[in-house]
């Protein structure tokens, strides 16, 4: 039983990294206004661009993750130019840049040869001693590099919202773009940052699910991860250590599944795997009870793109 | 009088070939409280826009003590000491009130650290200017849980830190209950007396007999006098906001039936808490054209809403003849079955829908009725049949073809399409708020006979208009809403001045 709980406790943090990381890519946009649901396609980008690195040039795996944020910021330029530029309905540019990216990655990674190969990836740091307490190595002392830097990135995304000027502005341009142009701050500006930056920890998520946990590349390997983050982000209403605290329940689920196997526990393959859709649901469904009596925190403008009052 | 510190000379505006502004003049002192007054579409609007760098003038000039200056944007207005307090807040309402001060002064200095000896610094400021105002402001405090007149006072005093020396307030204390809006007066007067010039525009006339130095007159756009208000009568002022006029002669006094329509003491609540409607009764007889005249935004749209039911009233109840029975909420298509036509006055958002066909919109309450077939089947032949009828008998031009969306009507012949749905059965209560805004003088007059030939003929018509022409010229008694109460009823003939005094507050 010891066995059991430890190896469960053990996958579940770089299994709730991909959720965190893309959750808080989300909060940085919506918090902005921009209704972001690119985060399936823009994963499966950072995904494949980070194992195309790989591949090709052998590179130390962090660089590797680098590429593929790096080709989901440029990916969701296109995303940019749609809903702010363009002023198109953000749901369906979200949607139309989910299946263009699914296409492409699809196209790109077969054609290339890129899929099923398998490679070392992102492995454990190595921190000696501790690694080998009983119990507790396991658990926190033999995690990738990434598995770290999460607290770091999750203090840093809350302090930029809530310290900084910078933070300031993405807020006031999220919750009444009116005011904030009023006052002198560049909506389109402060959104496109906003979106760029967001969709890089997106692609970050999808980059480390390829070179950290599944160490291969597939086609729509994501599966589902992107929207399970969209629905995290409301469960997390728009907080980025809230969003880390839902990152790690669904992080738990999913680990949860391949251990109850393993400990012989035989319950039907299939229903196992909607557990994290299940849960998803689940947690919609009480959020939006307990949002019928109190506040959501949803920001003020999310989805709506700014148009300033023309002058008459 | 010291020399002026802002002055507009002879500036003209026109939008859309409407003159908002031709020749108005204005100049303040520093140190004064000066209110600018009118009537709705006197141009008050229009000049303090120019004034703070929205609008550039077509014609005319803008002097800022003494120097003639053009304005690029609102941006260079404030950097020139022009601060704006607009009617509708420009405040971000989840922020506190550091951050909105703080988000005010980003614009130039881009700085992305979080600069705590800047909050530090604004913490200070608004702890400072709050005190110098009279009153304390915590500057951690979230702007929604910040009352309308505390809001208000953030946006003055943002105004100030930004370094205002002009203050300009649009309609300040409309949204204010009394108290609060004389101890607004207060703090202005303090303001005033620091050196500061405060532009109050509004058409209260007791604001401006009460806290003005001097007062500014415009009406249709030009400069009717600069007067000092403590040295005029009220009645005075009056005349010279709405200007001179007959009282109205009616030749014949029909005869009224029953009352149709009466509400009993009807009290809507806005979301925040406060009464749109404030206890209103009144009836409408048969025959009888009713106007519930007054300034825009007093309560007109709450109660033709609860009317249309639109929306809930909080208390009272409104009677409606075939109903039987007083009803304080009925849903529109039981309203439909009391015999209730409704002419809204955004045509384009509750009348009609602009995407579908002109015969569409025409027969849509008929078809929901059952008049063109079940609801498996309909019939298409009647329906352009009967809407082809109806155009011409309601001379709605420009319709090219009665598949045409109804979206590209003009404004005149949308609300001619309107007219001839809600009046294919004949009504025996007609509600119909600003019929004629924005039509042509063609389009009104024949809006107009539309409703006296229905009130001839026995029909209840309530008129909700802000036209207080419109409303003499059509009605038999004028209701006067201001505050959200019905603070006078006149009966024709009516006095323009006596019906003018009690849209401004002073029956």
């Amino acid at each position: 039983m010891t066995t059991f709980f430890v190896t469960w406790l053990a996958t579940i943090p770089q299994l709730a990294v991909p959720y965190a990381l893309a959750a808080l890519g989300l909060i940085l946009s919506e918090r902005a206004g921009v209704l972001n649901l690119t985060a399936e396609g823009l994963m499966l980008v950072g995904a494949l661009a980070s194992v195309a690195v790989l591949l090709t040039f052998r590179p130390d795996p962090l660089v590797a993750m680098m590429a593929g944020m790096l080709a989901a910021a440029a990916v969701s330029v296109l995303f940019s130019f749609l809903v702010i530029v363009l002023r198109v309905n953000q749901v369906i540019a979200g949607l139309v840049i989910v299946f263009f990216c699914q296409g492409l990655t699809s196209l790109l990674g077969n054609l290339f040869g890129w899929t099923s190969k398998a490679f070392s990836g992102l492995g454990p740091v190595s921190l000696g001693v501790l690694a080998d307490i009983p119990v507790i190595g396991p658990i926190l002392f033999r995690q990738d590099v990434i598995v770290y830097l999460m607290i770091p990135i999750v203090f840093g995304v809350s302090y930029l919202l809530q310290r900084t000027r910078l933070g300031l502005r993405l807020r006031a341009v999220g919750e009444s773009p009116e005011a904030a142009d009023a006052m002198g701050v560049s909506v389109s500006m402060t959104r496109f940052l906003a979106v760029t930056a967001g969709s890089a920890l997106v692609g970050l998520a999808g980059a480390y699910i390829a070179v950290a946990n599944v160490k291969v590349w597939i086609d729509d390997m994501t599966s589902g991860r992107g929207w399970i983050a969209i629905a995290l982000v409301i469960f997390a209403r728009w907080n980025p250590w809230r969003a880390a605290a839902g990152a790690l329940l669904f992080g738990s689920i999913q680990a949860v599944i391949p251990k109850l196997a393993a400990a012989g526990i035989v319950l039907p393959q299939y229903l196992l795997m909607t557990t994290p859709y299940l849960a998803t649901l689940g947690v919609m469904i009480w959020v939006s009870i307990r949002h019928l009596n109190g506040p959501s925190d949803e920001p003020g403008a999310l989805g709506q793109p700014y148009v300033r009052e023309e002058r008459r | 009088m010291t020399h002026s510190l802002l002055e507009l000379e002879r500036v003209s505006k026109a939008f859309d070939g409407f003159q908002a502004l031709d020749g108005a003049s204005f100049s303040a002192a520093a140190g004064e409280i000066h209110a600018l007054l009118g009537e709705n579409g006197a141009g008050k609007s229009t000049l303090m826009n120019i004034c703070c760098g929205l609008y550039t003038p077509d014609s005319g000039s803008l002097r800022l003590a003494g120097r003639e200056t053009r304005l690029s944007g609102p941006r260079e207005a404030a950097a020139l000491g022009i601060g704006m307090v607009h009617q509708h807040f420009k405040l971000v309402r989840p922020f506190s009130i550091l951050d909105n001060v703080l988000l005010s002064r980003l614009g130039s200095g881009d700085r992305i650290a979080s600069a705590k000896g800047e909050r530090l610094a604004m913490r200070a400021a608004i702890h400072e200017q709050a005190a110098a105002l009279g009153g304390t402001l915590d500057p951690d405090a979230r702007i929604d849980s910040l009352s309308i007149a505390e809001q208000q006072r953030v946006e003055v005093i943002k105004a100030l830190i930004a370094g205002a020396r002009i203050l300009i307030l649009d309609e300040p204390t409309a949204v204010l209950t009394d108290q609060e809006a004389e101890k607004l007066m207060l703090t202005l007067r303090r303001l005033a007396s620091s050196g500061t010039t405060v532009v109050l525009v509004t058409h209260k006339l007791m604001d401006v007999k009460r806290f003005a130095d001097r007062v500014t007159i415009l009406r249709g756009g030009r400069t009717v006098g600069s007067i000092d208000p403590k040295g005029t009568a009220l009645e005075e002022l009056t005349r010279l906001t709405v200007g001179e006029t007959l009282p109205t002669v009616r030749e014949t006094q029909p005869v009224f039936g029953r009352r149709r329509l009466e509400t009993l003491g009807l009290s809507v609540r806005r979301a925040d808490g406060t009464k749109a409607v404030d206890a209103v009764s009144f009836h409408v007889r048969a025959g009888e054209i009713y106007a519930i005249a007054g300034v825009s935004g007093n309560g007109q749209s709450e109660l033709t809403e609860v009317l249309m039911g639109l929306r809930r009233a909080g208390s009272g109840s409104v009677q409606f003849e075939d109903a039987g029975e007083a009803v304080t909420a009925a849903d529109p298509a039981r309203l439909r079955r009391y015999g209730v036509a409704f002419i809204p006055a955004d045509r384009y958002r509750y009348a009609l829908a602009g995407g579908l066909s002109v015969a569409e919109n025409y027969g849509v309450g008929d078809v929901a009725r059952g008049r063109y077939g079940s609801w498996l089947w309909l019939r298409r032949g009647r329906l352009r049949k009967n809407a082809e009828e109806a155009l011409s008998s309601f001379d709605v031009q420009g319709v090219r073809a009665l598949s045409q969306k109804a979206a590209l009507l003009s404004g005149g012949n949308a609300q001619k399409l309107v007219i001839a749905r809600e009046f294919s059965d004949p009504p025996s209560i007609i509600v119909a708020q600003s019929p004629s805004r924005g039509l042509d003088a063609r389009a009104t007059a024949a809006v107009h006979a539309r409703l006296q030939a229905s009130a001839r003929n026995g029909a209840a018509v309530l008129l909700v208009s802000e036209d207080l022409d419109e409303a003499m010229k059509l009605a038999h008694r004028i209701g006067v809403m201001a505050g959200g109460k019905l603070v006078g009823e006149f009966t024709a003939p009516f006095d323009r001045q006596q019906i003018g005094g009690a849209m401004v507050g002073h029956a």
